[in-house]
């Protein structure tokens, strides 16, 4: 209170004298958590990604974080809430606050934010994504391979495009190993909920499927198929010990170096709003070591995440043929461009299922 | 017919720890005490079910762990809105925000940690019965205890007099203490079984459903359990057919997207809460008439001596 009391009297009387009082103060760097921070899952990664910026950067830096947010409007007095502790730099790390981001950033516009997974953007809201169905592709090819019913599970949380892209991309290179491979998909409807996860994964695996993939956050899925003998895909962060003979791989969440990043140049003054979608490429995401499988499938595997790191292998590479049997109209050249990845609202041939919502 | 018996056990599963923890709450509220801490005491019986399990490694003690400390939880309450009059529905709010907070506490020294879930029954012969087999001889303990809690409770309210006392108290509290009944007692009493079921529900969760601890991890079950209660018209029959169609509807909502109906899963995920609402308002609606609700729930009650 008493600082931004004379934050503000010194920035009216003398606006030069501002920068030499708030120099004096660390950054105060503000995020808002969808989950728990010992969710195993998604809040988790953002926040050992927070405790490395603080690694790096603490003696500069002083970190704020609210856990449990829920997402839609309530997630607005959160945000604010923040702003009015002082936090000039502030994360918000799930898809839902988007709306409340991008309202509470219109109201301070001294204040920057960096929204994840969203699209939408203020001159001082950024946002941030990784572009996961890489990593979503090379698990196909290793699911298609490793599935000997044929049928993969999917538990995905909510229809948006985020995760129907990562359902096409595992779906296009199951079809490359397997023309045949069927996918079961359920949606869940929630980030997290293990028991109600665990109650997925078991219908899947009860309905024939025997390679069990996952868009939401808790390691119960893993579990569960762990349990029956199967195996399965972890997700945003390292699951193997919820499943030493389970666990194929797992898309890893390291958000570190982009936070560090954009903290940076928040105290260089070098911030600018930007749209950050990073692939195995930028390091925006990492894949978890190939276990529990063959040292063909796992070269092959190896090689698909190299020639994706490299630009030479592209996810979704021209023609893409839709559920309607139509080609994807090709915005990229010969791949989908980055804008129809974003908004993906389609299955591709293929997934004989409906879209929820279509 | 594997698949049948499959959703059965699974149903079962999501099923019990809503009845253990409604069953509770139903004893409470028919004291005439509304504790909405239910979700608040599972999920710190959560925590302390999984460390008691993991600490000793065993879940039976982990268990114990869970009902002891759903019992201290509802301790709180009862001192709060029963020895100081403390408005009832504010207290089991703070209470509900207090646990979770509490828990994960607890259990953060947890987080990640693998137990062995609670072993099934295994009964050479009896098991291995097509269908029936393993739904009614192959389940963990905490399905069997659920059931024999539910009914023991049917047979203390309307069977014992010491159940007629506690309606008493719950439908008029004034006439009740007039009577010489010690009225805050007995719902203290009733408010500390609640609390231990709820314990208990929640211990259910990393001791037998997903076998680790993560905060948050009853996800609403307690708030689920507080309105099958309410639903449920407080008479613990109707309370076993609305957690088990829960539940049923729960599976069987996921079982039909994995099939591909068609149905958007948006209106799916509804189903449970609205088939659940619809079956047990007709059945208060085709039996019983007048008010069902103990008509002194959730009132402050100060005896003057």
């Amino acid at each position: 209170m008493r600082k931004s009391f004379l934050a503000l009297a010194t920035g009216l009387l003398l606006a030069g004298s501002v920068s030499a009082t708030s120099a004096a103060d660390k950054l105060k760097v503000g995020f808002i958590y969808l989950g728990p921070i010992g969710d195993l899952g998604w809040t988790y990664q953002h926040d050992l990604a927070r405790q490395a910026l603080v690694k790096e950067l603490g003696d500069k830096i002083e970190t704020t974080y609210l856990e449990n947010v829920p997402e839609g409007p309530d997630a607005e007095r959160s945000i604010e809430q923040l702003v009015r502790a002082g936090n000039k730099l502030i994360f918000t790390t799930s898809f839902g606050y988007m709306d409340p981001t991008l309202k509470v950033a219109k109201k301070y516009p001294n204040v920057h934010f960096e929204h994840a997974t969203g699209y939408k953007r203020n001159p001082n809201m950024s946002t941030y994504s990784a572009k996961w169905w890489q990593g979503r592709y090379i698990q196909g090819l290793i699911a298609a391979k490793m599935s000997k019913s044929g049928v993969l599970g999917y538990i995905g949380s909510f229809p948006i495009p985020e995760v129907v892209s990562g359902i096409n991309a595992t779906m296009l290179a199951a079809q490359t190993i397997n023309p045949n491979i069927k996918a079961k998909i359920i949606w869940a409807n929630t980030w997290f909920d293990p028991g109600k996860e665990a109650d997925a994964a078991k219908a899947l695996i009860d309905q024939g499927a025997d390679v069990i993939m996952q868009h939401t956050d808790s390691p119960a899925a893993m579990q569960i198929a762990s349990e029956r003998g199967k195996l399965a895909f972890g997700q945003d962060s390292e699951m193997i010990k919820f499943g030493p003979k389970t666990q194929l791989t797992s898309i890893l969440d390291t958000w570190g170096p982009y936070y560090i990043e954009r903290v940076k140049a928040e105290l260089a003054g070098t911030w600018k709003s930007e749209d950050s979608w990073g692939g195995l490429d930028s390091h925006m995401f990492a894949m978890a070591p190939y276990t529990n499988m063959p040292d063909e499938v796992k070269k092959m595997a190896e090689d698909a995440q190299a020639a994706i790191t490299a630009g030479k292998l592209h996810p979704f590479k021209c023609p893409i043929i839709g559920q309607d049997g139509k080609p994807v109209e090709c915005k990229g050249g010969d791949h989908l461009d980055d804008g129809q990845i974003l908004g993906m609202n389609f299955y591709v041939k293929g997934i004989d299922d409906k879209l929820p919502g279509k | 017919m594997e698949l049948v018996e499959a959703i059965i056990l699974a149903v079962l599963a999501a099923s019990t720890p809503l009845l253990i923890a409604a069953t509770g709450e139903l004893v409470a509220e028919r004291s005439g005490v509304l504790n909405l801490g239910v979700e608040g005491m599972m999920i710190v019986g959560a925590a302390c079910g999984f460390a008691g399990a993991w600490l000793t490694g065993s879940i039976f003690i982990g268990a114990l762990f869970g009902i002891v400390a759903g019992t201290m939880m509802s301790l709180i309450f009862a001192l709060m809105a029963l020895g100081l009059a403390v408005n009832q529905v504010a207290t089991g709010l703070a209470l509900t925000i207090f646990g979770v907070g509490l828990s994960g506490l607890i259990g953060a020294r947890f987080v990640g940690e693998r137990i062995t879930p609670a072993v099934h029954l295994s009964i050479p012969g009896l098991t291995d019965i097509p269908l029936a087999g393993r739904v009614l001889f192959g389940e963990d303990a905490f399905v069997y205890v659920s059931v024999a809690l539910v009914v023991g409770v049917w047979w203390f309210l309307y069977r014992t007099r010491a159940g007629l006392i506690l309606r008493a108290c719950g439908d008029n509290h004034v006439s009740a203490h007039a009577l010489g009944y010690p009225v805050l007692r007995i719902r203290t009493f009733a408010v500390m079984f609640g609390g231990a079921c709820a314990g208990l529900a929640g211990a259910y969760l990393p001791l037998a459903y997903t076998p680790f601890f993560i905060p948050g991890m009853t996800a609403g079950r307690g708030w689920i359990a507080l309105a099958l209660v309410v639903f449920s018209s407080w008479r613990p029959g109707r309370l076993v057919v609305g957690a088990y169609l829960f539940g049923t509807v729960t599976i069987l909502q996921l079982h039909a997207q994995g099939w591909g109906v068609g149905i958007p899963s948006q209106f799916m995920s509804a189903l449970p809460y609205l088939a659940t609402i619809i079956v047990l308002v007709l059945l208060s609606r085709a039996r019983s008439g007048g008010s069902t609700a103990p008509a002194a729930l959730g009132t402050v009650f100060v005896p003057d001596r």
